[in-house]
């Protein structure tokens, strides 16, 4: 029988969100392949309690190595735990996020299994019993279909594209002990912000600002926006004021920044150029606010707003707190 | 401090991409192509540290077509000190061309091997953690700010929501971040300097795929485009239809 293989990413012993985003695509995949799926995953003491609940998602058994090292990404360990399991099961795929472990992760496996990688993927497929992914290239601007040659097919699916689907299973949990070595690299440390911002590629709302935002100063328009959405919301760019230095690289949309599919996209200022389209295109529903009705931007937009922004935004805030207020 | 770098020759990100004749690659009619803007970074980032160091060796690798070395000429007027091509005719597998990357690099003496966190046309982001993997040494990937001393190295790397730091011996391997440094431009100069630099080719052969592109397509024009209104008064309308489809 088919099955699948999944990494769940962890950090500081606990799941994060974007694991059962990926359990859930390779429960897709398991379906399609009428297989099973079993995960993966690192964490410290305790992990394995708080691990039982990717059964709801569709995992049968769920492997964990815990060690207090595990907290944050180990590289060295995640990938030789991978490569033990897939010796010990012929898994026909092993589906990773494309998230920043992930990115890591899946090339540095696929070296050691000497497997194809694809990257970035955005929905799975069976053709002639085989996996195929479909993934964008050229930051969306044309959209690949990838075979493999030979098994287990490595895959790492973008975050926010598969959204986290109930498919009740086993979920039986074992703790595996993986032989330590000594790493020739370590996790010391992460560094946050005030408050750990949602990362734009992962915010189910996206509220970029672009040159017609005129100076730094002016992102409190956008931040009181992003606060009157809650908690799932967060600040995107356009390159322009990256380059600039008004806004840090993290919060680049385009193509020489970050590719995003949130629910909802808000360009305010954003006049649309190519490799900014390439990057929010994916957006399952566009908001474009601009003072030029002649704006490229306004030509993907689902709803445009043709406005002076200052006026416009706050606006909104204001309109959005009103109507959550009443109801 | 020696450093090899290895860049790639890319569609520039204002082109429009159309699909080929093949319909399982671009058409390249009409397109511009650069080095890949990551990439810049890295070079950038190589050649100060062996301006820091006072000494060194700055050697710029790519794999492509005869094309590509028109980039490399650019590296070499930015400063890089030798290039090579490692001329064929490209690959869609990531572990195709780290493998011929591992197979040149293996013998070669280094301390950093650096890329550009990705290219921008496939957008694999496999290439520098599997080189790092193939050669046996430490990677840190996706890097915003790099401090080295001695022989110990340490990296933050873009994480969701922040910075991870990684801290590792060298020789290893790093994937350069926008927000690195600010690459130079070449200077006349510079141009004219490397036009006296070793840029040497060498004909490889490759590995088999284990992946390939079966098809390619261009995505759906996105029907789009309702204007709902002007000014602050069509915000309430904006708001209704956006609370229609639950979205706020």
């Amino acid at each position: 029988m088919a099955r699948v293989l999944v990494y769940a990413e962890t950090r500081d012993g606990e799941l994060r969100p974007v694991a059962s985003e990926t359990v859930t695509a390779g429960g897709d995949l398991a379906e399609q392949l009428g297989g099973s799926m079993d995960v993966f995953l690192l964490g410290p003491p305790g992990m394995a309690q708080r691990a039982a609940d990717l059964g709801r998602y569709g995992a049968d058994r769920i492997f964990v190595a815990e060690d207090q090292s595990f907290s944050s990404y180990a590289a060295e360990a995640a990938v030789r735990f991978c490569e033990d399991l897939v010796g010990r099961e012929a898994y026909d795929a092993v589906v990773f996020p494309a998230s920043a472990q992930g990115k890591d992760l899946a090339p540095r496996t696929a070296a050691r299994l000497d497997r194809g990688l694809a990257t970035e993927v955005v929905s799975v497929g069976v053709d002639d019993g085989r996996p195929v992914a479909t993934r964008p290239m050229f930051a969306g601007k044309a959209i690949a279909t990838v075979a493999f040659s030979e098994l287990p097919a490595l895959i790492s699916v973008r975050p926010n594209v598969f959204r986290p689907k109930e498919r009740p299973a086993d979920g039986s949990v074992e703790v595996v002990e993986i032989a330590s070595e000594p790493t020739a690299q370590r996790v010391t440390g992460i560094e946050t912000g005030d408050r750990e911002a949602l990362d734009v590629s992962e915010a189910n709302i996206v509220i970029s600002g672009g040159r017609g935002m005129k100076d730094p100063e002016n992102w409190s328009v956008l931040e009181d926006l992003v606060e009157a959405l809650g908690d799932d919301a967060t600040l995107g760019a356009s390159r322009a004021v990256v380059d600039a230095g008004w806004r840090p690289h993290s919060e680049q949309v385009g193509q020489t920044g970050k590719v995003v599919s949130p629910s909802l996209y808000f360009a305010v200022g954003i006049s649309g150029a190519i490799q900014h389209l390439a990057g929010m295109r994916t957006a399952k529903t566009i908001v474009a606010i601009n003072r030029d009705a002649e704006a490229p931007i306004f030509s993907v937009a689902d709803y445009g707003l043709v406005g002076d922004l200052f006026e416009v935004v706050p606006a909104l805030a204001a309109e959005i707190r009103r109507v959550r207020a009443g109801g | 401090m020696k450093s090899i770098v290895c860049i790639k020759r890319v569609p520039d990100s204002e082109a429009q991409i159309r699909v080929g004749g093949d319909g399982v690659g671009i058409d390249p009619a009409g397109v511009k192509y650069v080095m890949n803007p990551y990439d810049e970074f890295a070079l950038e980032e190589a050649i100060r540290l062996k301006e820091e160091a006072g000494d060194g060796l700055v050697t710029v690798l790519s794999v492509g077509p005869e094309e590509s070395k028109e980039i490399l000429r650019t590296a070499l007027a930015m400063g890089a000190d030798a290039a090579l091509l490692l001329a064929s005719p490209g690959s869609a597998d990531g572990l195709v061309i780290a493998r011929a990357l591992a197979e040149e690099i293996g013998d070669r003496e280094y301390d950093l091997i650096l890329f550009g966190k990705q290219a921008i046309d496939d957008d694999n982001m496999q290439v520098p953690a599997m080189v790092a993997e193939l050669l046996g040494l430490p990677c840190a990937s996706v890097v915003v700010e790099l401090e080295i001393e001695g022989r110990h190295a340490v990296a933050h790397r873009e994480v969701e929501g922040g910075h991870e730091i990684v801290e590792f011996d060298l020789p290893a391997v790093v994937g350069a971040q926008k927000g690195l440094n600010e690459p130079r431009y070449p200077s006349l100069k510079g141009i004219m300097a490397a036009k006296k630099k070793p840029l040497d080719v060498k004909e490889i052969s490759f590995t088999e795929p284990k992946v390939r592109i079966v098809a390619l397509q261009e995505p759906p024009p996105r029907a789009g485009g309702e204007i709902v209104g002007e000014g602050p008064k069509a915000v309430p309308e904006l708001v209704r239809r956006l609370r229609e489809r639950a979205l706020i």
